[in-house]
């Protein structure tokens, strides 16, 4: 349906076009009508990447194909064409160009946050803009569509690249020989989106990754709402999206991760969408995969980083450097894997470099088939058009490529452009190739002269009784320019003529002299049989999972595995168990007892510790952005949206011990977003390191940092006081309630996502993990919970928890705090150390937690503090950061104790668990071993080996005078809670 | 600006507010011998003693030695327990910042490139509880240093139970803080520069100005100047071999131009801080005598390829190749102090024996800062700056501090917080 309406709309549009010629008054001439056949003879025609027809005829008419085939009759009034040794192609298409359209220029920011939109009329947020036409800004850019043809593109899909919601996009036609009239082809082709704010607006909200997701699926979500007649009042943003709903939909996400971000948009809300991006999805190709998307995949590989020195070697990274090493095979490898995809200019400084990085990518396996099909018929499918663009084919438009050889092949020159059916020349086909060895008579002496070089560019060199010479040589078209420097003739000699050979003969004149004079051929020139230059195919380094330095190669697997003679950790009722066997089948704890009969691997644990393993209920790890700050209440965020699997900090946990953690959304504002639960598989993208079936939980936050009390941030958002603070909850509290009651009451209501998780809290079905200081906040929001009938369910840092322990107890809310910090704000002055025994003792659930990557890696040695301060058992203790954040995480019935049937998350300790001295040897996750410290030695290895390689791949990029890049990436930041 | 202001000063007043609730009282001067029985003592100097007997009087140690050992005055059993030195933390910003997020309560940078004059001893606040919270874990002094500009200051040596900065001071601007300039930078990004790290053009100038900033300051010592020069004046003992050169330098490059330079303008006594590459030129710092103060090991890995150990085994490293090693934590909230002993003890899950690594958190640092003639030992003729513990002091577990001497002044373990915490455990039992 779609396609055919989209066929009759270019149908229009193209009669349209013929008759403009007919309709405009005419009053420089007599208006005329063409009515001549352009026809191609003897060409080897690429029809797409499949059909080749050699020795062919196209006939074109009127800027459309009307016939292509061997032996075609074509009628008497026709302008005939040979391209006798000439490769004709499908014109290039890039699909998501921002040709002729200027990016909006940034605003500067003001001195308070702008919370609310600038805009009337429009969608609430001013980063949504689908009511932009990409066509209204459009002005053909005639040095752009140059430098786009020379690099074999005949059309683009343009569109204004700014905003989440970017509007509409129009399809080009890179002609200069005519108006918008005819270049135009559609004014309105698709409608373009990424996850990347507006530069015309400082609106505040989305300030991070996980906040445009979640405005990008609240706006398709409100789309579907006023095309249903939701809305009381006009919004022209959602008007214009639903009236071009129909047009295709294409993504500008990113990375392998961003690219299954934009999928899950588009199939949460039913829209295909083309997808830019996936530089990297040899990373992860089965992942991308899984989408079904077709992709549109930048080439701008990176260059080397140089690497000559070794301090600033020492800052670029083994993950940086593999991206170098490994970007040219992404195409290979998408294209072994069967995924559809288009190529695009995107992120290229010179479309020029598109084809030769796609050739390059064509020496690391790339088909040439598919790099064909890839910059025509796919992004002709993509644009709903491949009835009439991307092939030469009848009924086709008349766009293509001529070359004198396969487009991929280096030597191979691109002679014209025909585009719309008019021709483009990018290097003149009809040039004469005058090179070869020549003689010039010229007032009695002789030279010899020989032009090498290019047919376009040739060189010379000249001798005269063996004597060498200054020569020029130049040709503008036609005509070249000769010049020799002969001291004895009085310095510069200077002729021109028509470079065209009669008998091996060149026509010249001079102002010097009136006699005829002729450049004699003696020898023609001959392609030297290039020494075999073997080209440069550098050895790709092996994929890792993840791809960073100590991934692993391939993926750890569950095994059967028996713990000898451990002395066992239970974190149950049954305490600490000694000289005890533990089997391991399946990811789960199969049994604990003495003498378990030897099967699957065995490991001796004589002497050793085995715990299960540790929890961290509150991190910040493996993340790619903390805080949505840019309202004060965000629960319609999701940090599963942002979870970074390839974050060192993941492995770093494994090394101490850490089986699972809670990654929670920062601090910024008092309804933060929702958690993400992972569990640290190394190497397994985001969305499977998170549980299935993940139990819901979600942010709060009270005191300073919601109040905004350290930074600067003009004071104009509510809450500045902890007064403000619960009125915040209260409201929200209420008008989740309230929108519930509609919701039952089956009346129309507008489905609001911060709504929705709010109601999840109310109802029992979302937890609370509440950030929180000082009692008399902790004190109000039990009160504000109590007051909506649900309870919270932890409070995490809760440093002054003591103070209201009992109340807590009372409550039921969980304490999820730390070993030992305070002093770091004003709000931390009373926290004490002895804070954990305490709440403890008054009945609470305590677990100890980090809020920093780098305690959490030895979260062992946080939980013995509790032995220091306030006396704990070590039993106690260890529950701290095992069964008791399991409890706090309702995971208690999965993990966090060694228990038949639970995981199996364990961790060998060479030592005590809870010493100073503790290393853990081994960490599992499901049967499956995640962390060895012997295997730990190898991967050290491997990335010095690989650095070593890459380095010297580096090197001899540098030294071979190939571009380099001195700079490394952006250090890793680690987050807290107010990492803004 | 004016809510700003109101806001400052309101911060500021709570703050003082609740530092006005003053701290343990200082213990008076001993009075009377002691001796701690039947413990084992870690001398600090690799050494231990079982079944020692301690005998301190007016401030010193008078006799340490097996059992034979006679007695004298008050006798503390110390049986199945510890004896440790009190432990010395470096490059701290203990007493000059109460509150990280208060302004107002931060005193330990000024601006300025080249300002030795300004000195950290005066700033020290003993009534601190950030102080105070450090004693009950055996730390019992502190070197308090400051931080900012190329050339930050001075500092000080202090014991952590007086009551002011005089009576705390022990050793007062024994060195001079130096930052040297980082040969990379990372991209000024709000200048809309990529933020990654890139080699700093600047550097080479920013070392000229530094060492020429000292030459000037030696041209001036050899008099002839007619006016007073305070910044200059404050390098005198620096130039003279006096006082320490605490310089700030992390990578191979930084580190050997550090030695050299300085070394170049005739400073003897230098001590890197930080010293992330140390272990890269390990025989050039041997030669040059020069000691390193290592961030303590409670770190991660500065850069992602590296080992996820490394932080854990760089003191190691470092002191098994004979090097003079002691640990700072500058880099993180001042509370962290009190971590000091298990900093260490995270050495000896790297296969460190357990009493090489307490030298780096009592002899080390008080031979760097020259005050080994009294501290950072348990020796006869020693100030007794002592504690016992129940247990392995440089593990979380066993660290339980009964007794703390500071010069022979049995002090006071009650802090701030322990008294919350008797408070608050008391409110639940009654």
């Amino acid at each position: 349906m779609k396609n055919n309406a989209m066929r009759w709309a270019i149908l229009l549009l193209m009669v349209q076009w013929v008759q403009a010629q007919e309709y405009f008054p005419k009053n420089d001439g007599v208006l005329v009508k063409k009515d001549l056949y352009q026809v191609f003879t003897e060409a080897t025609v690429h029809q797409n990447s499949v059909d080749l027809l050699e020795n062919a005829t196209i006939v074109v008419k009127d800027g459309q194909i009307v016939s292509v085939g061997k032996n075609i009759v074509y009628p008497k009034n026709s302008v005939i064409t040979s391209l006798r040794g000439m490769h004709v192609y499908p014109a290039f298409i890039d699909v998501h160009s921002s040709f002729g359209i200027k990016k909006p220029v940034g605003q500067t920011r003001g001195r308070s946050t702008q919370y609310e939109p600038s805009r009337e009329g429009f969608y609430w947020n001013d980063h949504i803009r689908p009511e932009q036409s990409g066509i209204e800004s459009f002005n053909f850019d005639a040095s752009a569509a140059e430098k786009l043809r020379a690099a074999g593109f005949g059309l683009v899909n343009t569109h204004l690249a700014d905003g989440l919601a970017r509007g509409t996009g129009a399809l080009i036609a890179l002609s200069d020989k005519s108006s918008n009239a005819t270049r135009v082809l559609s004014p309105k082709s698709a409608q373009y989106f990424s996850l990347t704010r507006s530069q015309q607006t400082q609106q505040s909200y989305p300030s991070s990754a996980m906040g445009s997701m979640a405005l990008m699926r609240q706006f398709f979500s409100d789309a579907q709402w006023y095309a249903n007649g939701g809305s009381k009042t006009k919004d022209r943003s959602l008007e214009a999206y639903n009236d071009n709903s129909r047009l295709p939909h294409i993504f500008e996400a990113g990375d392998l991760d961003a690219v299954v971000n934009a999928d899950q948009i588009g199939d949460q809300f039913g829209k295909k969408m083309a997808i830019v991006g996936g530089h990297n999805a040899y990373e992860d190709i089965e992942r991308v995969k899984k989408t079904g998307a077709t992709l549109i995949v930048p080439v701008d590989f990176p260059s080397a980083y140089d690497v000559s020195d070794p301090l600033m070697a020492s800052f670029i990274t083994l993950s940086d450097m593999k991206s170098w090493n490994q970007a040219p095979s992404n195409l290979a490898v998408l294209d072994r894997a069967k995924v559809p995809f288009a190529i695009t200019t995107h992120g290229l400084k010179n479309p020029g470099d598109l084809l030769k990085n796609v050739r390059t990518a064509i020496d690391y396996g790339l088909s040439e088939t598919q790099a064909l099909a890839a910059l025509t018929t796919v992004p002709a499918q993509i644009l709903g058009q491949a009835n009439k663009l991307g092939q030469i084919k009848p009924g086709f438009y008349a766009n293509f490529t001529v070359t004198n050889g396969s487009i991929f092949d280096e030597k191979t020159t691109i002679h014209e452009l025909w585009i719309m059916g008019e021709p483009h020349v990018v290097n003149s086909k009809d040039l004469v190739d005058v090179r070869g060895d020549y003689t010039l008579e010229f007032k009695s002496a002789t030279y010899k002269l020989v032009f090498g070089g290019s047919i376009e560019k040739p060189s010379i060199q000249v001798t005269k009784d063996s004597l060498k010479l200054t020569g020029k040589v130049e040709r503008d078209g036609a005509w070249m320019k000769l010049q020799l420097h002969d001291q004895d003739q009085g310095g510069w000699l200077r002729f021109s003529g028509n470079a065209s050979l009669v008998n091996d003969r060149i026509a010249l004149s001079t102002d010097l002299d009136n006699t005829p004079i002729a450049l004699m051929r003696t020898t023609p020139f001959e392609e030297k049989e290039k020494k075999e230059k073997k080209k440069e195919i550098r050895a790709i380094v092996p994929v890792t999972y993840p791809n960073v330095g100590y991934g692993y190669t391939q993926r750890p697997t569950a095994e059967t595995v028996l713990f000898k003679n451990a002395t066992v950790w239970t974190s149950e009722s049954n305490g600490i168990l000694t000289e005890t066997d533990v089997l391991v089948k399946n990811g789960k704890i199969l049994q604990i007892g003495k003498n378990i009969p030897a099967q699957g691997k065995v490991i001796d644990a004589t002497g050793k510790h085995l715990t299960a393993g540790i929890i961290d209920e509150h991190s910040h790890i493996a993340l790619k952005s903390v805080n949505e700050g840019g309202q004060n209440s965000t629960a319609e965020v999701r940090m599963s949206d942002v979870v970074d699997s390839k974050h060192m900090g993941i492995y770093r946990d494994l090394a101490g011990g850490v089986t699972s953690a809670q990654l929670l959304h920062g601090s910024a504002n008092p309804i933060g977003g929702q958690s993400a639960i992972i569990k640290m598989k190394w190497g397994a993208p985001a969305e499977e390191m998170i549980y299935s079936n993940s139990p819901k939980y979600i942010k709060f936050a009270l005191g300073e940092n919601v109040k905004q009390s350290n930074w600067d941030s003009g004071g104009n958002r509510f809450p500045q006081s902890r007064m403000g603070v619960e009125q915040v909850f209260v409201n929200y509290f209420q008008r989740a309630k309230e929108y519930d009651e509609i919701k039952k009451a089956g009346k129309p209501y507008r489905y609001d996502e911060e709504m929705e998780v709010l109601g999840e809290i109310l109802r029992g079905e979302r937890y609370i993990s509440c950030h929180s200081y000082v009692q008399s906040e902790i004190n109000m929001m039990m009160k504000v919970a109590e007051r909506f009938g649900f309870r919270v369910q932890t409070f995490t840092h809760i440093l002054e928890g003591y103070k209201v322990a009992d109340k807590m107890a009372e409550h039921g809310v969980g304490g999820s705090t730390f070993g030992d910090w305070w002093a770091y704000k004003m709000e931390v002055k009373d926290a004490i150390p002895h804070n954990a025994a305490i709440m403890q003792r008054a009945g609470v659930t305590v677990a100890i937690n980090s809020d920093d990557a780098e305690m959490s890696r030895r979260l062992n040695q946080e939980a013995a503090k509790t032995v220091k301060y306030g006396g704990m058992s070590e039993e106690e203790a260890w529950k701290m950061v095992t069964i008791n954040p399991a409890k706090l995480l309702h995971l208690d019935q999965r993990v966090g104790s060694i228990k038949v049937g639970k995981d199996a998350d364990l961790v060998l300790w060479n030592a005590h668990p809870l010493a100073v001295y503790a290393m853990a040897e081994k960490t599992m996750i499901e049967g499956a071993i995640y962390f060895d410290r012997e295997m730990d030695k190898k991967l050290r290895q491997q990335v010095s080996d690989q650095r070593e390689m890459l380095i010297q791949q580096m090197l001899d990029e540098k030294n071979q005078g190939r571009p380099t890049q001195l700079k490394s990436s952006i250090k890793t930041e680690e987050f807290h809670c107010d990492t803004l | 600006m004016k809510k700003i202001n109101q806001i400052a000063l309101i911060g500021a007043l709570t703050a003082m507010s609740w530092s006005l609730m003053a701290q343990q009282t200082p213990a008076p001067k001993q009075t009377e011998a002691i001796s701690i029985v039947g413990g084992t003592a870690h001398l600090g100097n690799g050494q231990v003693i079982q079944q020692a007997t301690l005998v301190f009087e007016n401030g010193q140690i008078i006799a340490l030695g097996g059992p034979e050992t006679p007695t004298k005055g008050q006798v503390i059993s110390a049986s199945g327990k510890h004896i440790y030195p009190g432990f010395i933390t470096m490059g701290t910003s203990l007493g000059l910042i109460e509150v990280d997020a208060v302004k107002a309560t931060d005193d330990q940078s000024d601006i300025g490139d080249m300002i030795p004059h300004v000195r950290s001893i005066i700033a020290y606040d003993a009534e601190s509880k950030v102080v105070e919270s450090m004693r009950p874990n055996g730390v019992l002094m502190s070197q308090v240093s400051p931080k900012g500009g190329m050339i930050s200051g001075s500092s000080s040596v202090v014991q952590l139970d007086a009551w002011n900065w005089e009576d705390a001071a022990v050793k007062t601007d024994e060195g001079i803080h130096i930052s040297w300039p980082n040969p990379i930078a990372q991209g000024r990004w709000w200048m809309g520069e990529d933020p990654g790290m890139k080699p700093n053009k600047n550097y080479p100038q920013q070392v000229d100005r530094l060492i020429q900033f000292i030459q000037e300051a030696k041209a001036y010592h050899q008099g002839g100047s007619s006016s007073r020069n305070e910044p200059y004046e404050a390098l005198k003992d620096l130039l003279s071999g006096i006082d320490v050169a605490y310089v700030e330098a992390d990578s191979e490059r930084q580190i050997i131009d550090a030695v050299s330079k300085l070394k170049s303008v005739g400073i003897q006594k230098i001590a890197i801080l930080g010293g992330r590459e140390a272990y890269k030129v390990i025989p050039m710092l041997l030669e040059n005598q020069v000691s390193v103060i290592t961030q303590a090991t409670h770190q991660l890995p500065f850069d992602a390829d590296a080992d996820y150990d490394m932080p854990f085994k760089l003191p190691k490293i470092l002191a098994d190749s004979g090097l003079v090693v002691a640990m700072h934590n500058m880099n993180e909230a001042n509370h962290q102090n009190r971590n000091l002993p298990f900093y260490a003890g995270q050495l000896i899950g790297q296969g460190m024996n357990p009493e090489e690594a307490l030298r780096l958190i009592t002899q080390n640092p008080a031979k760097i800062m020259g005050i080994d003639h009294l501290y950072g030992t348990l020796e006869v003729g020693k100030s007794a700056t002592l504690f016992i513990s129940q247990g392995d002091a440089l593990d979380m577990r066993t660290n339980q501090i009964e007794h703390a001497f500071i010069d022979g002044r049995h002090i006071s373990l009650d802090t701030h917080q322990t008294k919350l915490y008797q408070r608050y455990s008391g409110k639940y039992q009654q």
